[in-house]
Formats: C-alpha cells, sequence, structure tokens
C-alpha cells in the first residue's frame, strides 16, 4: 500500500517564509516528516512520495495549488493522504484541511492531518477528516508522528478506529453504538458518586465549549430606533414557501412584514421540538410582530426592520447556528438596523 | 445566533424560556419569557390579558436594548 505525503515549504526543507510562494512540487521519496512517518509503517506502506507547496501559493492560488496537487495525488497511485502535522500554523493548517477535503470528496482517498486545537484548520475539516491532536509547534513531532502513523495503518486496512480519546484524534461528532457491560442507569449512579465524593468522573456527554462576546453598547434613544425581529421558534408564512426544515434547520429564511400589523395566523409552525397549537393560533406569541407595531405606534421604538428573520433551533447544530447568527447578523448590521430582539422556544 | 449578531455590535435581547441555556450560549441581554410552546403569550389567560403580558414583556426587552450592561443580565420584570 502507498502513502503520499503532503507538507509545506518549511517542511520540506525549501525554505522559510521567503519561500512560501513557491508551486506545488511533487518528489518522489520521504521528505521531513514523512522520513520519519516511514518508518512508523512497520513496512505495512511506503511512502510513494511527497509534495511540497509554499503556504501562502496555496492559501491565496486555492484553485490552481488543489487542480495541481490532486493529480499528483492521483498520478502518483497512493492510496492515503498523510498532511502535516501543521501543529498551530494557520496557513498549513488550513492547507492541509482544504487539500484532505478536497482528496476525500474528489478522490474518495481517506486522509489524516495532524493539528493543535486552536489551529484554524481544524474547524474547517474535523467533521470531515481524522484531525490527529498534537501540541502547539513542531517540538511535538516525535508524538504526533507515531499517532498519525496508527491511525493511517488503520484507514489503510479499513479497520474501524478506537474512540477519539483512545486513538489521539479530534472527535468528529458523530453518535456510534458502542456497547457496555453496565446500563445507563447504572453508569449514572456510578457517576454521581464518583462526583459527590469529588473524585474524577469521565462525561459521555461532553458539553460544547462557548466562546463570550462582550454586551453590545445600548441603544441611546428607543424613539429613533430601527428593531428587528429573529426567532428560532420556526415561525414561517403559510406553506412555508423556503422548506425550512422542523428540526436540525439547514438554514434560515427571511420574510418582508412591513406591510402587516401582526402575524396572526397567516404564519404558522414548522418547529418540530414543542406543542404546535398556541403559535399556530397566534404566531405572535412566538415572534411579537403585533406589539412591536404597538409601540411603533406609541413612539417607544422609531420603526421595525422591513424582513423578518426565522429559522428552527431544535437539534440544529452550533455550527449551523453560528453560521446563520453571522449570516443574519450582517445583513442587520449593513441595513443599519439598530438593535435585534430574539425569542427561541 | 444572538452571540453572532451581537458580535457585529448590535445590541440583542434573548427572550427565552430556559435561561439557563440562554445564558451557556452567551446572550447578554436575557429577557425569561412564559413557556417553551408560547415564549410571548399565555393561552390560559383572556384576550385581554394576555394582551397586557405580551405588552409588558415586549417592552421590557426594547428597554433591555436600551440599557447598558457590563455582564450577562437577566431582565425581570
Amino acid at each position: 500500500m502507498k502513502i503520499i505525503y503532503y507538507v509545506n515549504q518549511f517542511f520540506g526543507q525549501i525554505g522559510g517564509e521567503d519561500q512560501a510562494g513557491i508551486a506545488p512540487q511533487f518528489t518522489e521519496k520521504a521528505v521531513g516528516p514523512a522520513m520519519g512517518f516511514e518508518g512508523l509503517l512497520k513496512g505495512e506502506a511506503q511512502i510513494a512520495g511527497t509534495i511540497i507547496c509554499g503556504d501562502n501559493y496555496f492559501n491565496e492560488n486555492k484553485d490552481e495549488a488543489l487542480e495541481a496537487i490532486l493529480k499528483m495525488v492521483k498520478d502518483s497511485g497512493a492510496d492515503l493522504l498523510v498532511a502535516g502535522p501543521a501543529f498551530n500554523a494557520g496557513r498549513y493548517g488550513m492547507a492541509c484541511a482544504e487539500l484532505c477535503k478536497a482528496v476525500q470528496e474528489e478522490l474518495a482517498l481517506p486522509c489524516i492531518t495532524g493539528m493543535y486545537e486552536e489551529n484554524p484548520g481544524l474547524s474547517e475539516c474535523r467533521s470531515e477528516v481524522i484531525v490527529a491532536k498534537t501540541g502547539n509547534s513542531a517540538a511535538d513531532m516525535r508524538k504526533a508522528l507515531p499517532v498519525m502513523a496508527n491511525l493511517a495503518l488503520k484507514l489503510l486496512k479499513k479497520e474501524n478506529l478506537a474512540l477519539p480519546e483512545v486513538d489521539g484524534y479530534f472527535a468528529q461528532g458523530r453518535r456510534l453504538t458502542v456497547f457496555s457491560d453496565k446500563r445507563g442507569s447504572q453508569r449514572a449512579v456510578e457517576m454521581l458518586l464518583r462526583r459527590l465524593g469529588n473524585e474524577d468522573f469521565v462525561t459521555e456527554l461532553p458539553m460544547p465549549v462557548f466562546d463570550q462576546v462582550a454586551p453590545a453598547a445600548a441603544i441611546a434613544d428607543l424613539s429613533k430606533a430601527t428593531i428587528a425581529l429573529v426567532t428560532s421558534g420556526g415561525i414561517v408564512p403559510h406553506g412555508n414557501p423556503d422548506h425550512i426544515q422542523s428540526a436540525s434547520a439547514q438554514k434560515w429564511g427571511k420574510y418582508d412584514v412591513s406591510g402587516i400589523d401582526a402575524l396572526k395566523d397567516d404564519y404558522f409552525t414548522v418547529h418540530g421540538g414543542y406543542d404546535p397549537v398556541y403559535a399556530n393560533e397566534q404566531a405572535d406569541r412566538v415572534a411579537p410582530l403585533d406589539i412591536l407595531n404597538e409601540l411603533k405606534r406609541e413612539g417607544v421604538i422609531g420603526d421595525i426592520y422591513t424582513y423578518f428573520y426565522t429559522t428552527t433551533g431544535t437539534g440544529t447544530s452550533v455550527a449551523n447556528s453560528v453560521t446563520f447568527g453571522s449570516e443574519i447578523g450582517k445583513e442587520l448590521k449593513e441595513a443599519g438596523v439598530d438593535g435585534v430582539l430574539l425569542t427561541s422556544t | 445566533m444572538v452571540k453572532e449578531i451581537e458580535r457585529y455590535g448590535l445590541p440583542i435581547v434573548h427572550l427565552a424560556t430556559i435561561t439557563t441555556i440562554s445564558e451557556s450560549v452567551g446572550a447578554n441581554r436575557i429577557v425569561p419569557t412564559v413557556a417553551i410552546p408560547y415564549p410571548v403569550g399565555n393561552p390560559s389567560l383572556d384576550s385581554k390579558d394576555e394582551h397586557e403580558l405580551r405588552k409588558e414583556l415586549v417592552l421590557r426587552a426594547v428597554k433591555a436594548l436600551g440599557t447598558s450592561i457590563d455582564e450577562p443580565t437577566q431582565f425581570e420584570k
């Protein structure tokens, strides 16, 4: 079995930042980390060659770089691609992430890379690519390569990987069925007793880690402010024209409410996570357009933004929620909206 | 979503019933609402009382947009 290896100009021993602009090149031997990697394959696979590309070249000419590198990978006849490890090098990490995704999608070859947890390349590819956990600098190379070699051999032999913490890669957010010798209630009670006893315990369902955004400045004069209405309660016009999902939403919608006093029963909910009876009677119970119009008439607020934004919150991934919020926020900011009410069910 | 919208510097109020989730996802201005299926309503009240309750909630949320805060804050009645 053959492995093709990808490194940047630095690990490819061409040069430092001054060589970051070099186009991809192929060498029919193991270079840099690929040499150490080959020694860890126990003769079960060989390095078919090393592709070296400058980090700037890759990131500034992504389409050309990918096209050239994909051809090199294909021509090498390799069964698997190893990229990096990139440690905490951002551009290198992005290159490894983009390349692994492209090779998996377009050539249907498995890929392995390695990164430090804060490398921006990680979020780019972790749900699709197996990314080994590494330290934040090349000083960790000696520890990172055996982990990556073990993962590569397993993928080549089509063996199942062990759990992320055992095989040393980043969890991909997938749920797999595993067998346990103890039922859930027993494991839960044992975990609780350990916790009460101030002993170490390991959760079976880690909560995502959230970052914080500082509170935005208050609106100085509400009577001149334009307020936008947003909901994750799945409120949509009748017929759900944009086919917003009832759970695990993949998109959001926006609807012109500038001539409408209330949503009433012209809107309904597609949200699959709560009893829809009350929202369907009067959608303003979830997205209170009617009250906002009253406050506008009374001069408490200046205006209501033309569009009402909506999606379904239930089962929707954090990654999708972040994307939706970012896209909606951008539109609101560019439209000169002053403040936002977001209702959740 | 709340946090990503606020990242643009837009003040945003999260009207939510499960305020612990609201806090854990990083909302800064939170108005606790009535119930999951009708956050801004209460079908068990008559229409006049329900309207009064709804108006008070939304007004409280709008005023929260006009209130300076330094840390995550719940705006209670």
